[in-house]
């Protein structure tokens, strides 16, 4: 089916071409994550609550909210980030293709081998551009044909034209936007299941970040992304799925992040279901 | 071969029993590094403890040693103690002024490279072994001239120079600006600004670096081997005398054949820890507090 | 009185003109630069003193004194030749003993021990440097010598017997295996503290970045720690290294004294430092004084140069990595 190119208009706010391929039915598509009542804390003070929804395949799904929501702290229960801060502890499930990552007996290496992460702002290692991507290889046993994996990671992050002559020169010497996609190539070189994203173009000029949203379009077919933006507009371009959380307020003044609604991308926009989302994609607040 | 292709996710792991066995053994032997480590402090406080208690009596510190008697004489180390006192006072007094006027210089006065070139002085007089400053200070002032606790207390202020003026630069620097900023606003020349309004500031950083240089030198040995050794029995207060120390009575108490004189050594060894110790503790709490002080006038 | 007095009161102001620097700023500024012009003149007044105490030994026996192994108050015969391989193989030894445990302990503080163990766990390393060496000395000689005289050392002799360090032990008692394991203590806290700031100073988002791609924990640390902290750790090395061959007082208390050559490590030596030492009450010729001295003059240079290094060290490799990351813009 040809792609058609759709056009929403989000009342005050600026209108926004996307091509996208029309979704499948809801029921054609795999499930990698089913999350159930999670609960996330830090210090005993939740930080989000009662947290249920489903990721799909080879989706791009993005989390959008307001600061302060708890979208990173939800991202990094999916690869059990949230395991090095001291005092955080979680309830309810997560299950990643049916097995629950929650369970203590998981070991959170291989959960992470297989999720992995880019974040917010690029954190090359100091080595050289090519020991960057090769170096999470040689570790996890996937050293043959390394020269090869190196150039179709920095292919599919959009960066072996550019570095391809330098890849002995230091990381550190790449621009913002390339170390960003240096950190792409690093993460989808070990051949995960799925890139978590935490607001990855935030430190990002808009050039950069076109390139990495394109980078998400092009390589959805081999991986599945969950990216957090606090962008709206590109939530609208890059997602397939948009999950809206909110700021819900306690009786003592306590805040924690709830999912206010959960559902395709053209639906959340154009035709939300629950008036907190409106008010956010319509920009009344936030 | 990618994600894509696998039909059952499981949770991949190539080669990864051995990768966590790896990890487990190295952090074991980090476990076991760090166990060594508190172990050896035990044991050696433990034995200075319990060899040196018995023969801790008073007379330690009020009795002196006895020159030859063949009576049994209740016998002390009260040169030593009166000696260390003397050292160690003499070598602040000397250390403690030229270091903040260094730090104050560095800090308030002087242009980036004399900074760095004067740090550097004071980085590598802090590296010179004990021994050698003690070989120094032995043919600057006691070639010719003979031993004293002057020349003594010198080679021990040769050492403490360097940390007193580095703990009072870490506390200068922490001034914020816009206090010495306040004081030449008002009128207030440069040199009162520093000394009535900055180093005020400073004085808790000062204190607890100058007891952390105390605590380091009363128990420096070396220094003192070429410069204050050659002692009498006697308790004496004089300066220009060449005094036992205490760490010089244990070095040399550790030598002798007497059971006896081990005995006291321990004694001796146990009194100068418990001081080194406590005064260790005092500036750790020393420096919390001026720290939050600091902080709250902020 | 006429109206002419009657001028209105002003306060009386300070007429702007006069001197534009205070005395009292010039005085500060030169008693406080005379203060730090004393200390650079002190490094270079003791490295004076010792040369020129040094040279009557210079001018009799040369630069052939470094490679002659003698020390004979009688005879005026004196090289340092068997004081320099002491200093050599006691501190090289030290080292490697403490490099790989203060390595463990710093990374146990900053990446293993539950929260509550770091600040008391650091304490008490800290406090192992605050024991003074002759305290560690009087240790060695009547808790730690006899132990490793009497179990260590014949057990290494009886199994490792074939390598020449592990010779047999001699029955005195005190040796240089002993000083080792003596200096390697007073090395350790040194290194392991400042190992523990250097990997402190690692950014989490380093670490995490290579947590995330599934990596194990020391996989990380052996990855993105080292080899970060490379240049500190090379730094913290040879200040530990500077340390042990400085050290006099613990070392010639257990050392057993020895004017020889040899590599078996359960026999009696003497570093250059722990000579010296030994040497403070014996002392009577100018000639023998001054022999001493010459020992003295080459320990100093060999910790300046070591200090330097460090320093060199520190400021060249360490800058570098600072840089880099500075250009990767916010963070």
């Amino acid at each position: 089916m040809a792609a058609t190119a759709m056009s929403i208009t989000i009342e005050r706010t600026v209108q926004v071409e996307t091509h996208r391929h029309p979704m499948p039915p809801r029921e054609r598509l795999e499930r990698i994550f089913s999350v159930e009542g999670l609960d996330a804390l830090y210090g005993g003070k939740p930080a989000i609550k009662n947290v249920s929804m489903d990721v799909y395949k080879n989706l791009v799904t993005a989390i959008i909210g307001p600061s302060g929501c708890g979208k990173s702290t939800f991202i990094r229960c999916l690869n059990r980030m949230n395991d090095l801060i001291p005092s955080f502890s979680q309830t309810g499930t997560i299950r990643y293709h049916g097995q629950d990552i929650t369970d203590p007996g998981v070991d959170p290496v291989a959960v992470r081998r297989n999720i992995g992460m880019v974040f917010q702002r690029p954190n090359p290692f100091p080595k050289s551009i090519r020991d960057n991507v090769a170096w999470g290889l040689k570790v996890l046993g996937m050293k043959d044909n390394l020269d090869e994996r190196v150039e179709r990671a920095l292919t599919q992050a959009a960066l072996w034209d550019e570095v391809k002559d330098r890849l002995k020169a230091s990381a550190l010497s790449l621009s913002g936007g390339q170390q960003q996609r240096l950190c792409i190539a690093r993460a989808i070189a070990v051949e995960p299941d799925v890139v978590l994203m935490d607001e990855p173009a935030s430190a990002l000029d808009p050039i950069a970040t076109a390139a990495i949203e394109q980078l998400m379009h092009s390589l959805k077919s081999e991986y599945s992304f969950v990216i957090v933006t606090h962008n709206m507009q590109q939530a609208a371009r890059v997602a397939d799925m948009t999950a809206f959380f909110s700021i819900s307020r306690g009786e003592e003044g306590q805040r924690w992040g709830e999912l206010v609604e959960y559902d395709a991308t053209e639906k959340m926009f154009t035709a939300p279901a629950d008036k907190r989302t409106e008010d956010y994609v319509t920009g009344r607040f936030g | 071969m990618s994600a894509h292709s696998l039909t059952k996710a499981s949770l991949r792991a190539e080669g990864l029993p051995r990768r966590r066995a790896v990890n487990r053994m190295m952090e074991s032997l980090a476990w076991l590094a760090a166990a060594v480590a508190v172990a050896i402090l035990g044991v050696v406080v433990y034995s200075v403890a319990r060899r040196g208690a018995p023969a801790l009596s008073l007379d330690l510190i009020t009795k002196t040693p006895a020159s030859f008697s063949l009576t049994p004489v209740k016998q002390g180390l009260a040169n030593a103690f009166a000696g260390t006192l003397v050292l160690v006072g003499l070598a602040t007094a000397m250390a403690l002024p030229s270091g903040i006027l260094v730090a104050v210089y560095l800090t308030e006065f002087a242009r980036p490279a004399i900074r760095s070139a004067v740090g550097l002085a004071l980085d590598l007089l802090n590296g010179v072994p004990a021994i050698v400053i003690g070989i120094f200070v032995f043919g600057l002032f006691v070639v010719g001239h003979g031993q004293s606790a002057l020349a003594g207390s010198f080679a021990l202020a040769c050492l403490m120079l360097p940390l007193v003026a580095r703990a009072t630069m870490e506390v200068l620097v922490l001034v914020p600006s816009s206090l010495r900023e306040a004081g030449l606003a008002l009128g207030v020349p440069r040199w009162r600004t520093t000394l009535s309004i900055v180093l005020p500031q400073t004085i808790g950083g000062i204190v607890t670096g100058t007891v952390l240089a105390v605590a380091r030198v009363a128990g420096e040995t070396a220094p003192l081997l070429f410069t204050s050794s050659l002692v009498g029995t006697k308790v004496s207060w004089n300066p220009q005398h060449a005094l036992q120390s205490v760490p010089v009575a244990i070095f040399e108490l550790a030598e002798s054949p007497d059971p006896q004189d081990h005995a006291r050594a321990w004694a001796a060894a146990l009194v100068l820890l418990l001081f080194i110790l406590f005064a260790s503790l005092a500036a750790r709490w020393l420096a919390t507090r001026s720290r939050s002080r600091m902080g709250a006038s902020r | 009185m006429s109206a002419a007095d009657l001028t209105p009161t002003e306060p009386t102001r300070r007429p702007f003109t006069g001197r534009r620097v205070h005395f009292g700023d010039l005085a500060l500024q030169l008693v406080a630069g005379t203060a730090a012009a004393g200390a650079v003149a002190l490094v270079g007044l003791i490295v004076w003193k010792v040369i020129d105490g040094a040279r009557p030994a210079i001018d009799n026996y040369g630069l052939g004194f470094v490679t002659h192994i003698a020390w004979d108050p009688v005879k005026n015969v004196y090289g340092a030749a068997s004081f320099l391989f002491g200093t050599a193989i006691t501190s090289l030894f030290a080292l490697a003993l403490a490099a790989p445990l203060a390595l463990g302990i710093a990374l146990f503080l900053t990446e293993l021990a539950p929260r509550v163990l770091r600040a008391p766990v650091t304490a008490l390393v800290e406090t192992l440097a605050a024991i003074p060496s002759v305290v560690i000395g009087l240790w060695g000689i009547f808790v730690l010598g006899p132990v490793l005289r009497d179990h260590v050392e014949p057990a290494l002799h009886d199994t490792l017997g074939f390598i020449p360090l592990f010779g047999t032990p001699s029955s005195a008692g005190p040796s240089v295996f002993t000083a080792i394991v003596v200096l390697t203590i007073m090395i350790l806290p040194i290194v392991s503290s400042i190992c523990r700031e250097l990997f402190l100073s690692v950014p989490r988002e380093l670490k995490e970045g290579a947590l995330a791609l599934g990596t194990t924990r020391w996989e990380m640390v052996r990855g993105v720690v080292f080899p970060y902290a490379r240049g500190g750790i090379a730094a913290a090395l040879i200040l530990g290294l500077g340390r042990a061959l400085g050290e006099a007082i613990a070392v010639t208390q257990v050392i057993g004294g020895g004017v020889f050559i040899h590599w078996n490590l359960f026999e009696g030596g003497d570093t250059l430092a722990s000579k010296i030492a030994a040497s403070y009450q014996g002392a009577d010729s100018n000639v023998q004084v001054s022999a001493l001295v010459y020992l003295a003059l080459i320990l100093l240079v060999f910790s300046l140069l070591m200090n330097v290094a460090a320093q060199w060290i520190v400021r060249h490799v360490a800058r570098r990595q600072g840089v880099g990351l500075d250009r990767a813009g916010p963070g």
